[in-house]
């Protein structure tokens, strides 16, 4: 009976891990000296949070939605208002996490009624209300005057207002949701949520709730959205309604896409990538976002695992060995 | 003896069609219950009204003792029905003992002691038993779109055994199966209900039907026609009449 459980051999963890720890410690090092450059760093941690979140909804459970940028907006406001008004950002992130997991769980009752583009549309509503709500609320929001001098954070004392100090506050955000998702992916809800996305019909029929587990990945998946916000919100210490257009939630679908949904390393890949190609492609102009649509549809097309899934070719093909797998 | 489940008065109607019409039955503990009928005459639909996935329009079924009727179908299933499907319903993109895994998962445990429970060398051994039994264990790492259709039928069967189910609806096991695999499923039938689990079984292979059956019930157009042991159906006119048209 060898081989009897799958669990990946300790050593393997740990290279994953010193990999990912080593490339997070290794930005500052090359690209501290520029402003921009670790802004960027910093903005595609809070993505990779973000679609990390979409993948939990979508890669894992198979229930689109189109309202993570609403999701990842009242974070942000939240975060905004209430440190705005003296509160903790430390008070204020939680907040926002718990806002954003209710407003998920809401979200994801019509995914209970409608499935596929029946669902995006009533997700993509979701995120134009929320929309109407950052612009139109004024007197709250500020509408599209914005909320301008968020405060970044400090932790016991330590200040956290720097660019490298802010960018490392978002790694360690990031390594530990990292962890989180692991956690849960291998657990037993992320076997339901995958049995979910294959086949609901029989996912019912050996004892699975739909109510409860389509629920919790439209929660969780928010709730990742809303700390991206909550780390947003200081890191451009500014917010306005512009950031979190409906539009926006597409990003995050592209993001999955193009680095592989439903995969564990999909959202790095993705994120990554959508933020640099623009770096690359700036000489391109307006041509910019023909580049992009087209190479989504070749992906959609040809590789619809992203990305990460030619990654498995490589590992398969040239080094003949089994691709690292993250998640059962 | 008791019966296990009853069904009394069970409608299901889709707009002008109605697939069952009023169908009372009981399956009696201990019991394989044979259903058959014609093509079309609404088993499949009793079998998803019965567990859940459809909503009779009228009509109640008990299941010991138990009103089920509108329950959903995973409280249906927790409470001790297991079914197979006229085509086989996998998680085609999850391991075979994912597979078997899955279909006992959520009857152990509460939702929170889900995420926490990482040790699952209990269910391992079970599934690897049952894979074991059904023959497929060499297969327990394979992708589960990746084997034969045979074996995603015998996976199917093996994913309703994990739960230990008291009663256990099977549309149409033999279909698609080679006469050989056919018999080694009848046999281990057979073996679980001498163990105390209890059928009902939707089949078209008449020699299956009479050989493995205790009683048998006759759709035909929504409506039981008959209802008797083996020998009695064989030679029942109206039966005949609505297999041959005669
Ligand atoms: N979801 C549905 N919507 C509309 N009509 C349906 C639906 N499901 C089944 N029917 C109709 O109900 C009738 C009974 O179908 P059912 O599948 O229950 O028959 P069956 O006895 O299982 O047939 P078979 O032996 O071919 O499997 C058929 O006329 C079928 O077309
Ligand atoms: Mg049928």
């Amino acid at each position: 009976m060898a081989n009897l459980t799958r669990k990946k051999r300790p050593v393997t963890r740990i290279l994953h891990w010193t990999i990912f720890l080593g490339v997070i410690g290794c930005v500052p090092v090359i690209f501290g000296g520029n402003a921009y450059y670790m802004y960027v760093a910093t903005l595609i941690g809070i993505y990779i949070i973000t679609s990390m979140g979409l993948n939990f909804t979508l890669g894992y459970t198979g229930q689109i939605s189109l309202g993570h940028a609403a999701f990842m907006g009242l974070g942000a406001y939240t975060v905004a208002l209430m440190t705005l008004n003296g509160y903790s950002f430390w008070l204020a992130l939680p907040l926002g996490v718990l806002i954003t997991f209710v407003a998920g769980l809401a979200l994801g009752l019509p995914s209970l009624r409608v499935k596929h583009h029946y669902l995006a549309l009533v997700t993509l509503g979701f995120g134009t209300v929320i929309y109407l709500l950052f612009s139109n609320e004024y007197e709250i929001t500020g509408g599209f005057s914005g909320l301008p001098g968020i405060p970044r954070p400090s932790f016991f004392g330590l200040d956290l207002s720097s660019d490298i100090a802010f960018y490392f506050l978002v790694a360690a955000f990031l390594v530990l949701l990292t962890g989180i998702a692991l956690w849960i992916l291998n657990s037993r809800w992320g076997r339901a949520f995958k049995a979910i996305r294959e086949n609901d019909m029989r996912a019912e029929m050996v004892g699975v709730s739909l109510l409860t587990y389509k629920l919790l990945a439209f929660a969780i998946g928010a709730a990742y959205a809303g700390i991206a916000g909550g780390l947003l919100a200081p890191l451009m210490k500014f917010v306005d309604p512009t950031s979190f257009p409906v539009h926006e939630s597409f990003w995050f679908l592209i993001m999955l896409i193009i680095g592989g949904s439903g995969r564990f390393e999909g959202p790095f890949v993705g994120a990554i990538v959508v933020m640099l190609l623009p770096q690359f492609l700036r000489g391109t102009q307006q041509l910019y976002f023909v580049i992009f649509a087209a190479i989504t549809l070749i992906l959609l097309i040809f590789w619809p695992g992203g990305l990460t899934s030619l990654l498995d070719v490589f590992f398969r093909r040239v080094l003949r060995r089994n691709p690292p797998q993250f998640t059962k | 003896m008791n019966n296990i489940l009853e069904i009394a008065g069970l409608r299901k109607k889709f707009y002008q069609l109605e697939a069952v019409a009023g169908v009372d039955f009981e399956v009696r503990e201990g019991e394989i219950l044979g259903l058959i009928g014609p093509n079309g005459s609404g088993k499949t639909t009793l079998f998803d009204c019965i567990t859940g996935i459809q909503r009779p329009t009228a009509g109640e079924v008990r299941f010991m003792g138990k009103r089920i009727t509108r329950m959903k179908p995973h409280c249906i299933y927790q409470l001790g029905i297991g079914r197979t499907f006229q085509l086989v319903q996998l998680f085609p993109g999850m391991t075979v003992l994912d597979n078997m895994i899955m279909a006992i998962q959520e009857s152990e445990g509460t939702v929170l002691s889900r995420l926490f429970q990482m040790d699952e060398s209990k269910d391992e051994k079970k599934a690897i038993e049952l894979l074991e039994f059904l023959n497929i264990i060499h297969l327990k790492d394979q992708i589960a779109k990746n084997i034969s259709y045979g074996q995603q039928k015998l996976l199917d069967m093996g994913m309703v055994l994990m739960s230990k189910p008291k009663l256990i609806m099977l549309d149409e096991p033999m279909a698609g199966v080679n006469a050989t695999l056919g018999k080694e499923i009848a046999e281990r039938l057979i073996e679980l209900n001498r163990r105390g689990c209890s059928f009902l079984i939707i089949e078209h292979n008449m020699r299956v039907i009479m050989n493995l059956c205790h009683r048998i019930v006759v759709l035909d157009y929504g409506k039981k026609i008959a209802e008797g042991s083996p020998e009695e159906i064989q030679n029942n006119k109206q039966v005949l009449a609505a297999y041959f048209g005669g």
